[in-house]
């Protein structure tokens, strides 16, 4: 089974993870990241892709799916503006055993960090904004896998 | 036969485009997005000043992740963006 969403509005991470958790495994992982106050930062926003998304979020997950033995698979991203702590990503799996949970939780956010059409602008406190750019770390996470 | 090709823009090329999309008619010559980019450089100064350091611009057709000497073909949509930076 696998789920994803684009959502404007905060969600519900623990009816997520839940609703994965019933299927019946014996493993599930999670991630959430959130907005995070870096220097003077006090809100994020996030534009995206809306046609190109779903599709790259799903072609991730799919992948995902492949590799591991995995019983569900969540995707869920939030798009506009968010202010310090609030959650911006989602990413649950669930699987027999703890080993594949965690490592296709860690891959679907490496891959989803370059190959989303997702783009963040930082917010600071005076009011100046500013897009944030690429991350050697990322594409170097990437590279792991 | 030129054809009409759709051409998307994301983040700070939106902004500073002034524009998060146009059509635009693609001359029966034009094959790849490399040359398209060249092509809209020498239109105005904006895209000049946008496609002036390609290495900081990815591209998609339609809706796939590709290079900037991607023939565009029959494509519908083009779009062009920074680095993504998502999650």
């Amino acid at each position: 089974m696998i789920k994803v969403e684009v959502y404007a509005d905060d969600f519900d991470a623990g009816f997520e993870i839940s609703k994965l958790s019933a299927l019946g495994c014996g493993a599930v992982a999670s991630f959430i990241g959130l907005v995070r106050g870096d220097g003077d930062v006090e809100a994020l926003e996030l534009e995206h892709y809306p046609v190109m998304t779903q599709k790259a979020l799903r072609d991730i997950a799919e992948t995902a799916n492949g590799r591991w033995p995995l019983h569900g698979i969540t995707i869920v991203h939030r798009v506009g503006k968010m202010s310090l702590g609030e959650q911006i990503v989602l990413v649950c799996t669930c699987s027999d055993h703890r080993s594949a949970a965690l490592d296709s939780c860690s891959y679907i956010m490496d891959r989803l960090k370059t190959g989303a059409p997702f783009w963040k602008k930082q917010w600071f406190k005076d009011g100046r904004s500013e897009w944030v750019e690429e991350r050697q770390s990322d594409l170097d996470a990437k590279g792991r896998w | 036969m030129a054809r009409i090709l759709n051409i998307v823009y994301f983040a700070w090329v939106k902004e500073r485009l002034g524009k998060g999309h146009e059509a635009m008619e693609i001359p029966s010559d034009l094959d790849t997005i490399s040359d398209l980019v060249e092509l809209l450089s020498k239109q105005a100064p904006e895209y000049k000043s946008v496609f002036a350091d390609l290495t900081k611009l990815r591209f998609a057709l339609d809706q796939e992740f590709t290079s900037i000497d991607a023939s565009i073909n029959s494509a519908e949509e083009l779009a062009i963006f920074p680095p993504v930076t998502g999650g």
